[in-house]
């Protein structure tokens, strides 16, 4: 189980490696780059499916329908726009 | 190996695809197959977790048909829902479908983190004996439930703050909402907030679960009511990086590691281009958040001198027979659709063998880096594209600088007076170059409702008209110099 310090050292670990990517990102790829962690973190989904896996009562079967609806949205319309985003970027070098 | 070792390893190779995607999104020419890799993790992670519909918790096959049928549908409506919507947005209105999107996964963090306490307040409530409180108790443990209470706060949060940012920039919500006292009003639904979440540590009980989640929510509305639009960038970054949080302290409460990891990746890159934004605005991000912009406060300086039209006949003739040039476009350039024509202006301009650049400040636009999305689906190359930094050397070898709905990122008061609201802020030098043209549709001031004393001096011209006429009849002046213009 993840628990007590092998939890602290990836929330850690993790965190650096957030830091260290976006940290050397130029400025014309901001915007991409929010609506593309926006995307990532759609993987909330994957946890709403799991609590809604294991709902018994009617309140927490609804509760994770909204979860994973919510959660789906997020993932679904974060890649779609970051898509979009990336797909006009264009250099003048290769004729595009 | 179980099955389950089989979703694990999923798990494991999504997260590695999430930080190799948006390691690769952070260069021009890799950043499309960035997000397809992620998108690909994500397929990946989603089809393992179908797994926990056919198997329980001790690996015996086990099929929940309802909640599976319950679940496929909200796949299929959330996903069918946003993707339509997000092909049909313009790019000018993106930055609110991100705030969307993201408010979204911030509302689905904190349904997690509702289910799971709902779930350990019916097992407490179930113990009769203290033994059985006891067992409930550990199950659940201080950790899980302190961080079950934390990012389901601060998922509530993100989800209704993400909601009133899209309201606002989508129009719906058009002016700051505030009244006397408003900052202590939030700061005791905050301390309401703690407080109930506090007490979930030890008495797990469903009338202080629902309360907790109300007190959430409003806390949400009412911290975002009374931000203006010119501060929407940061506080859009801001809720990616609580949702990301959120994701992460809930992923631990499920005890998946896909979820902290992402989650955690992106809380921290976020709160990175959070502070990276506020900086280029010069306002800590405390400042963004809990204070007002523009709202009086000492008078600025007087500016001498007086604002010198230009016909767009003389403006051609100055960029067409200029050495180089630099279009600095702002927001408002956006508002007017004028994009398309300043990219015809610029390829007209480098036919002629004038050296063009576009200046973009970080904050210019509705996100960082929006106006460079917007240029870019005009057509303009990005290695047209300069940043502040590079561009500001730049400018005083500058013959032409060309200003296009951009007015406060260019204010030069930034510079020489204290006494100024966006004293210090980080500017375009635009000032220094040997030409000004500030293409803008009459004299009122920027977001901050300040003068800019660029528009007085005398090496600038303004250009009184709508940027996307002002660009169609540039361009016409300029075929007019070749002979005729056919």
């Amino acid at each position: 189980m993840i628990d007590g310090f092998i939890a602290l050292y990836i929330f850690m670990l993790a965190a650096f490696t957030g830091y260290e990517i976006i940290g050397r990102v130029p400025v014309i790829l901001h915007t991409p780059l929010m609506s593309g962690s926006n995307f990532v973190h759609g993987i909330v989904m994957v946890g709403a499916m799991i609590v809604l896996a294991h709902a018994d009562t009617t309140l927490e079967k609804a509760i994770g329908f909204i979860g994973v609806l919510l959660g789906a949205g997020n993932a679904a319309g974060g890649y779609v726009v970051t898509e979009r985003m990336l797909e006009m970027f264009k250099s003048s070098k290769k004729g595009g | 190996m179980t099955l389950l070792t089989v979703v694990q390893a999923a798990y494991f190779v999504a997260a590695v695809m999430f930080i190799l995607g948006l390691k690769r999104m952070s260069s021009p020419v890799t950043a499309r197959q960035g997000i397809v890799q992620a998108g690909i993790g994500m397929v990946i992670a989603t089809i393992a977790t179908f797994y926990f519909y056919f198997f329980d918790a001790s690996g015996n096959y086990v099929l929940h048909v309802d909640n599976l049928v319950l679940c496929i549908a909200a796949i299929g409506i959330g996903t069918s829902v946003a993707w339509i919507s997000g092909k049909k947005v313009a790019m000018t209105d993106m930055p609110q479908m991100v705030a969307l999107y993201n408010g979204m996964g911030g509302g689905s963090a904190a349904a997690i983190g509702a289910v799971e306490l709902f779930k350990a307040a019916a097992l407490a409530g179930a113990a009769v004996t203290a033994m059985d409180m006891q067992a409930a108790q550990e199950q659940f443990g201080f950790t899980k439930s302190l961080l079950a209470v934390v990012g389901a706060l601060i998922g509530a949060v993100s989800f209704s703050g993400s909601l009133i940012a899209f309201a606002k920039l989508q129009g719906w919500m058009d002016k700051r909402y505030t009244f006397p006292g408003q900052q202590a009003f939030n700061l005791l639904l905050f301390v309401a907030a703690i407080v109930l979440g506090g007490m979930l540590m030890f008495q797990l009980d469903e009338r202080i679960i629902i309360a907790f989640f109300i007190v959430c929510l409003v806390l949400g509305v009412s911290m975002t009511l009374p931000i203006g639009g010119a501060d929407m960038p940061v506080v859009i970054s801001l809720y990616n990086a609580f949702t990301g949080l959120a994701v992460a302290f809930e992923g631990y409460v499920m005890q998946n590691p896909a979820l902290i990891i992402a989650g955690m990746v992106v809380g921290a890159a976020g709160t990175l281009l959070t502070q990276l934004m506020a900086k280029a605005m010069n306002r800590p991000i405390t400042n963004v958040l809990f204070s007002n912009f523009g709202g009086g406060g000492a008078a600025a300086q007087e500016i001498s001198g007086s604002q010198k039209p230009v016909e767009a006949s003389d403006a051609a003739v100055m960029m067409a027979y200029a050495e180089r040039v630099v279009i600095v476009p702002g927001y408002g350039m956006a508002v007017a659709q004028a994009q398309h024509k300043i990219w015809e202006l610029t390829q007209q301009l480098m036919k002629r063998g004038v050296k063009v650049k576009f200046a973009i400040h970080p904050v210019a636009g509705r996100m960082p880096g929006h106006m460079n999305v917007l240029l870019a689906e005009a057509g303009v190359p990005y290695d047209l594209i300069a940043d502040m930094d590079d561009i500001n050397p730049e400018f005083p070898n500058t013959d032409v600088a060309i200003v296009i709905g951009a007015n406060d990122v260019v204010n030069p008061v930034a510079k020489t007076d204290p006494s100024s609201p966006i004293y210090g802020m980080p500017i375009l030098d635009v000032s220094l170059a040997k030409n000004v043209i500030i293409i803008k549709r009459g004299k009122g001031t920027g977001f901050a409702g300040i003068e800019n004393a660029l528009f007085y001096q005398d090496n600038a011209r303004m250009l009184f008209m709508d940027g996307q006429a002002a660009g169609a009849a540039l361009i016409a002046a300029m075929k007019e110099l070749d002979g005729g213009g056919h």
